[in-house]
Formats: C-alpha cells, sequence, structure tokens
C-alpha cells in the first residue's frame, strides 16, 4: 500500500466502510435480476457523488476535491473489491478529457454536474470487437460550422446512461493514420444517436452506439481538429490506471474469499489450506497482487505527477492487473470446486467481471505490445 | 512542523559533511568499482583500494548504522540513507562488505554479550575479519534444523564434529559462525550458534566446483574441534532463534538480485536481442514470439524493480515492515533467471560458449551467469521454503506437515 496522507486514509477508509453497509456484492445481484435500466443502483450512485467521489479528480473551483488519481484509485479498489456497478469510472474517464483538452466554457458545463453526479459521462472509442484506438473510423463531416457524425462505437460503457459522450472521431487520414482524429462532445440524447444496451457476462451497463448523422456545433470539439489522437491517448491512460485500480481491488477480494475458504473447507479429515499444492498456488497469488499493486500505484502516481513515463507505467498496470485478475479469478473458481461453479456463489461473478475488465481499454498481449513499441523494439 | 524543518535542515548539514569528507578521501580511481566484491572474493586490497578501505573501516561509514562504541558509524538511518545518496553521486562504492558486514554483524549486535561485540564488531567495521557461514549440512539443506554436526560439552570448552557445506568464502575466511547441534533429543530446540575460529586445528575446507566452472562454495569438515565456551552466542540450545534472525538479514540482502541484474552495465537485453535477431521494417524484433517474451520479462522485471521502491517507501513511513518483502527473493529470482534464459536464446549458438576465441567474453559471461544463477532459487531459503514461509506467515496456512 502506497504511503497515504491523512486525508486519502480517511477517504479510503470511508469508502471501505461504505462498501461494506451499502453496496456488497449482493448490490450487484440486486441490479442483474431486478432488470436496473442502466445497470447500475442510482441511489447508490447518488450517494457515491454526495461523498464526493465523483468530484475526485474535479479541481475544487469547478466544485471538486482535486485529490488525483491516486486517491481515485483507493476508492476504485474499493468499490471494485465487491464488484459495486456505477458509472463513477466512466464519469471520470469524461472528466479527464475534458481536464486534458476541454476549453474553459467545456469544463464549466460539465464539470460542476460530474462533481454533483448530476450528469453521468464515458468515452467511445473502439468500433470494433478489440480495442484499436488506431483504427477510428467514425466519420466526421464538416457542416456549416459544425460537423455532422456518421459510424458505429461498440461496447461503450455506460453508454446507455452517460449524459455526455467523449467521442473519438476521424475529420482527415484514414484508419491507421495518426493525425485526423478529433474528439468531439456529444450530448447522450442527440438526435440521430442511437444506444442499443447490451447483456453482457458481467451485469454491468455497456452499449453500442449508432451515429447517423448526429448534429454537433463547432463548440463541441474537444481540443484541436485533426490533432486529438495524441490527448485521446493520455486519456485512455488515465482510463487504464483507474481500471487497474478497480482491478487490483477486485482481484485482492478475489483472492480473500478463496484463503478463507481455504481455511474452512475440510476434505479428507483435514481443512484444505494444509495442502502444500495449494498453498504454493496460494503464495503466487499472493506474490501476482503485491507486483500488480506495485505497478497499478506507481501508474497513479506517475499521472499526479506528471511523469514522464505515464504511458509505459499505465501498460504495465493495465497488463499486469490483467493477467493477476485472470489468474486469480479463475482460481477462485478452481479451489472452491463443485460450489464455485454455481450462480449461488459469488465466484462467478468475478469471473464474469474480470474478462471484461482485462478487455477494456486494451487487454494484456494489447498492452506488452505497446510497452515494447514505446521502448522502442 | 518545525521539528521536521529543524530535522531537514540537521540532514542538510550532515549531507555537506559527508560531501566534504568524501571528497577529501574517496581515491577518484576507484569510481565506480566494486571493491568490496573483491575483498570477499579472497583478493587482499593494496594501493587505493587499501587506503580507501582504512579511511571507510576508521569513519566507521562502511557500515553506518551501526554504534558507535563498536567502531560503527553512529548515523541514523536518514543520515546512512545521505551518505549513500553521496557516494553514490561520486560512484563510491563501500569497500566492506561480505557476511560479517551484511547478516553476522546485525545479528551479533542483537543477540551477542558485551565480549563477544567488542571483539568481533570492530573487525567487521574495518573488514580486517572475513566471516563464513556453517549452516547447511549434506542431510540438512531446506530442512536446516535437521543438522547433525555436535557441539559436545566438554567442561571449558565444546568439541566439535561433523561436516557442513555451501561454506562459500571458508578458503579465505577467518572466523565461521555455525549452527551445531548440542542437544540430540530435541530438533530446533537442540541447536546453539557458535563462533569458530578458522585456524583452530581439526578444520578441513574443500572446494566444491559448480556447473558454472566456478567454485564459490566449499565443503567444511570439523573433527575435533576445539570452541571456547565463551564462542557460544545466546543460550545453550537457544540457536535456532538467532539462526532464523540472521537468515532474515540474509534473504533481505538477497532480494536485490533481480533488480540489480536489470540494470547490469553494458547491452540492455532488448538492444542485445535486435543486435543478435534483427528486426522487421517497423522496427519491431524480427522474432515475434521471442519479442513477447522478452517483453513480458522487461515488464515483470519493472514490476520488481516498482515493488522493491514501494517496500523502501513503506517501511521508511513508519507503517512497520511491508508485506512486499516475503516476495522479494522469489520475485527477483525469477527476473534473473529468465533474463539469464532470454540473453542465452538471443545470442543462440554463441551463447554456449564457454571459454576460447570463437566467443566474445560477453558471449562466455552469459553462459557462466546462467549456469550460476540457477543456484538464486536454491540459496538462502529454496522457491519452495520462500513459498512455504508466504503459505503459513503471512497467509496464515496451517504447516502442511
Amino acid at each position: 500500500m502506497a504511503v497515504l496522507t491523512e486525508e486519502q486514509t480517511m477517504l479510503r477508509d470511508a469508502a471501505k466502510s461504505w462498501v461494506a453497509e451499502k453496496s456488497p456484492v449482493t448490490a450487484l445481484r440486486k441490479v442483474r435480476d431486478s432488470g436496473a435500466d442502466h445497470a447500475f443502483d442510482p441511489a447508490a450512485w447518488r450517494e457515491i457523488a454526495e461523498m464526493g467521489w465523483a468530484g475526485i479528480l474535479i479541481p475544487e473551483n469547478y466544485g471538486g476535491s482535486g485529490l488525483g488519481y491516486l486517491t481515485l484509485g483507493l476508492v476504485l479498489e474499493e468499490t471494485g473489491r465487491t464488484l459495486t456497478a456505477s458509472p463513477l469510472l466512466s464519469t471520470a474517464v469524461a472528466t479527464s478529457a475534458l481536464l486534458l483538452a476541454g476549453n474553459d466554457t467545456q469544463k464549466e458545463t460539465w464539470l460542476p454536474k460530474f462533481a454533483e453526479g448530476k450528469a453521468i459521462g464515458t468515452i467511445a472509442v473502439d468500433e470494433g470487437a478489440h480495442h484499436a484506438p488506431e483504427k477510428i473510423s467514425l466519420k466526421a463531416t464538416k457542416d456549416g460550422s459544425g460537423y455532422k457524425l456518421s459510424g458505429k462505437k461498440s461496447f461503450v460503457a455506460d453508454g446507455s446512461a452517460a449524459d455526455l459522450i467523449v467521442v473519438a472521431a476521424r475529420t482527415g487520414g484514414k484508419p491507421g493514420d495518426a493525425n485526423g482524429v478529433t474528439l468531439f462532445l456529444v450530448p447522450g440524447n442527440a438526435a440521430g444517436l442511437t444506444r442499443e444496451k447490451l447483456k453482457t457476462v458481467d451485469s454491468r451497463g455497456h452499449a453500442n452506439l449508432a451515429f447517423k448523422d448526429v448534429s454537433v456545433g463547432a463548440d463541441a470539439v474537444l481540443g484541436s481538429v485533426d490533432q486529438g489522437g495524441a490527448v485521446l491517448e493520455s486519456i485512455l491512460d488515465r482510463a487504464r490506471a483507474a481500471i487497474a485500480a478497480e482491478m487490483l481491488g477486485a482481484a485482492a477480494q478475489s483472492f480473500d474469499v478463496t484463503l478463507d475458504y481455504l481455511k474452512t473447507r475440510v476434505q479428507f479429515g483435514q481443512v484444505i489450506g494444509t495442502f502444500q499444492a495449494l498453498q504454493h498456488r496460494a503464495a503466487k497469488m499472493f506474490t501476482d497482487l503485491e507486483l500488480t499493486r506495485s505497478c497499478v500505484e506507481a501508474a497513479l502516481n506517475a499521472i499526479d505527477k506528471n511523469a514522464n513515463d505515464v504511458a509505459a507505467l499505465c501498460s504495465l498496470a493495465k497488463a499486469h492487473a490483467s493477467d493477476t485478475w485472470h489468474l486469480v479469478s479463475n482460481e477462485m473458481v478452481q479451489m472452491h470446486g463443485g460450489i464455485g461453479m454455481t450462480d449461488a456463489h459469488d465466484a462467478g461473478l468475478y469471473l464474469k467481471r474480470a474478462r471484461v475488465a482485462e478487455a477494456a481499454f486494451g487487454g494484456a498481449s494489447y498492452h506488452r505490445d505497446r510497452y515494447a513499441r514505446l521502448m522502442g523494439y | 512542523m518545525a521539528a521536521l524543518e529543524a530535522r531537514e535542515s540537521e540532514l542538510e548539514s550532515f549531507r555537506g559533511e559527508a560531501r566534504d569528507w568524501l571528497a577529501k578521501n574517496f581515491p577518484p580511481s576507484l569510481k565506480d568499482v566494486d571493491v568490496a566484491m573483491q575483498v570477499t572474493g579472497g583478493w587482499k586490497p593494496t594501493g587505493d583500494a587499501k587506503l580507501w578501505a582504512e579511511r571507510m573501516g576508521a569513519k566507521g561509514w562502511g557500515t553506518p548504522t551501526w554504534p558507535k562504541q563498536y567502531g560503527g558509524g553512529g548515523l541514523s538511518k536518514e543520515q546512512a540513507r545521505v551518505l549513500l545518496q553521496e557516494m553514490g553521486r561520486i560512484g563510491a562504492r563501500s569497500p566492506i562488505g561480505g557476511m560479517g558486514v551484511m547478516m553476522f554483524g546485525p545479528t551479533l549486535l542483537e543477540y551477542g554479550n558485551e565480549e563477544q561485540k567488542s571483539q568481533h564488531i570492530p573487525k567487521i567495521v574495518t573488514g580486517e575479519i572475513r566471516w563464513c557461514q556453517g549452516y547447511s549440512e549434506p542431510n540438512a539443506g531446506s530442512d536446516l534444523a535437521a543438522l547433525q554436526t555436535r557441539a559436545e560439552d566438554k567442561g571449558d570448552h565444546f568439541l566439535v564434529n561433523g561436516q557442513k557445506i555451501w561454506t562459500s568464502g571458508a578458503q579465505y575466511a577467518d572466523w565461521c559462525f555455525c549452527l551445531v547441534r548440542t542437544d540430540k533429543t530435541r530438533k530446533h530446540e537442540g541447536i546453539s550458534f557458535v563462533l569458530i575460529d578458522m585456524r583452530t586445528p581439526g578444520i578441513e575446507v574443500r572446494l566444491i566446483k559448480l556447473i558454472s566452472g566456478n567454485s564459490p562454495f566449499c565443503e567444511t569438515f570439523f573433527t575435533d574441534v576445539k570452541v571456547p565456551k565463551e564462542n557460544l552466542v545466546g543460550p545453550l540450545n537457544g540457536g535456532w532463534t538467532i539462526g532464523k534472525r540472521l537468515l532474515q538479514f540474509e534473504r533481505a540482502g538477497l532480494g536485490g538480485g533481480g533488480g540489480s541484474q536489470g540494470r547490469m552495465e553494458g547491452r540492455s537485453l532488448e538492444q542485445m536481442a535486435k543486435d543478435y535477431v534483427g528486426t522487421d521494417e517497423r522496427g519491431r524484433l524480427a522474432d515475434t514470439d521471442l519479442r513477447g517474451r522478452v517483453t513480458q520479462h522487461l515488464m515483470e522485471a519493472r514490476a520488481f524493480t516498482l515493488t522493491l521502491q514501494r517496500a523502501q517507501a513503506e517501511s521508511k513511513s513508519n507503517q512497520g515492515p511491508s508485506a512486499a518483502t516475503s516476495i522479494m527473493k522469489n520475485a527477483g529470482a525469477k527476473v534473473a533467471q529468465d533474463r539469464a534464459e532470454l540473453t542465452l536464446e538471443i545470442m543462440g549458438h554463441q551463447g554456449m560458449g564457454w571459454e576460447g576465441d570463437a566467443f566474445t567474453p560477453e558471449e562466455i559471461v552469459a553462459a557462466r551467469t546462467w549456469l550460476g544463477g540457477k543456484a538464486v532459487t536454491i540459496y538462502g531459503g529454496s522457491s519452495e521454503i520462500q513459498n512455504n514461509i508466504i503459505a503459513k506467515r503471512i497467509l496464515g496456512l496451517l504447516d502442511h506437515q
């Protein structure tokens, strides 16, 4: 655990107790089984906002606390532990986009609403089965002083609930070109935008978006025209580090639950945790979790400090968190045996969320390739 | 706040003091030379190295946090860190090292009596006396407490008979800290911690040749060796606790292995791979499978380095020892061994050289490092033992035995 300030410790402890009282895993089951509109509980989201978590990244003059990414990571780690379904992370990514590239009017319009939980934000980047920001093809064509957007976005987190969608579109060049990408701020209720809610294994809110001549004004451009590629990478890096923090918490919880089971389940007249074959697999998971924690905290810290190796550290954190949770979620099911296969047990919920989170903003192999590219080989 | 500022300014004035002293006393010819490694390797320092060792020894700065009354530097942890920073800045390495400094000294300071500390600590501080470790035996490796080297009570002395193995540097050592059996009826509670003068009659040392061609280890035989009673450290039959404490110092020292290998001088692993294997038109390693594994390794090495830094930051901030410490040996060993295997694979046939002009010195070193490195997961508590320790002490799982 990183060395924390008093403020950070208080916030983390508050998150721990809120999650335990108000958002245990049963809350996710309730959301799933009740078929909640956007796959989260609006009352829980209100409480999250009231506690100030939606404003952690937002500067004080826009109604937030401006505490930064490591602090956000502490909260996401705790909400990750119980698989809390909320648009906190998606909104934080949209917040990051505004902070990195927004003009004063754009920030004034959205950031106070985000901080209060009165608006939900998200980012729409991918268009196919895999994370591929370099392959953006959704077209934005000049239309008077504004633009018309046409094309598709897939698997947008909280896409059906979002009031603001940061859309990465192509204003020039062709898919694969570095230049020609522009970011747009598109309201969720824009005319011509169709949002298809997806039923996914993790029971969270994802949507496919279809844009048909969606009109936006010139004031919807976030940052500069054709030059959005670099800032998009910076936004995505913040998303990667943030989701890695959620994954760290969820993986740690997967492990803790499994470790408890090893200490209580009796077979052959003894607690199964006395078997060395299981002990060494537990030690391996613990080792991986410790390494992942170092990577995640280093990435969040690097963002806060505006260090020069943010990109590499965020890829490292996302890849490491993905590999670790992948292993731990599989072992969670295996070590629980038959009970782990039942819907009544939580193991399956962790396994399902693990794979979705692994694929979000690039999986382990995507980030290993990116790390190698960043290092020049 | 004021107290904090006062401490900061005190530290800064110490920094000035350290900087001045180093400027006057560090021979520039030794910049980036690892003098201590040569000393523990049986080499008697001469010239500038001798001078540097004498000066650092007299100042006590090779053992900066040890008490002044035994010749240590008497510095606080913060001051010692500043000293290390200042030494690092000018490429000065401590000439005082070896097992005495890393493991035995700290243990004796905790458990030794006044006479023992006054006799031995000052000579470790000056590097005058070299120590070796009499722990493992042919039938007591991972199960160290099964050791059988016998120390019989003969009134004013113990009579020691038995055999130790993997006694690194025994051929150069002046003294040996040794675990011996003083009670045959009890396992852990029948072990004592004694100090043996290596010049005592009845001690024979033989070199063991390893797969790497090197002989860093010895077998040490004890035949009717007389050890004075005053050389018992701690209580009779209380040696296991002391012996384990020493292992903690040993493992803490071994932990960094992977990290430091990752920062080896010369070409980086990725550069080496580019040079031997070539790149495609986009500058990527031509062998995509190798590229993937090189990347996975380098990311793992980075994660390990970040974990070392995190554990350091956590222990500095008075959160107590970091839980991460327990994983260091295994994680570091994996990084070091993976690196050696990848290096060999990258070099292909050229990585298989034993000696001779057909191979570059870098290639020969790669092969020898690969072979020697297989010991990392065996010594200092094998990887399996480390996993047992994590399972039992950190995760609270019950003993499998």
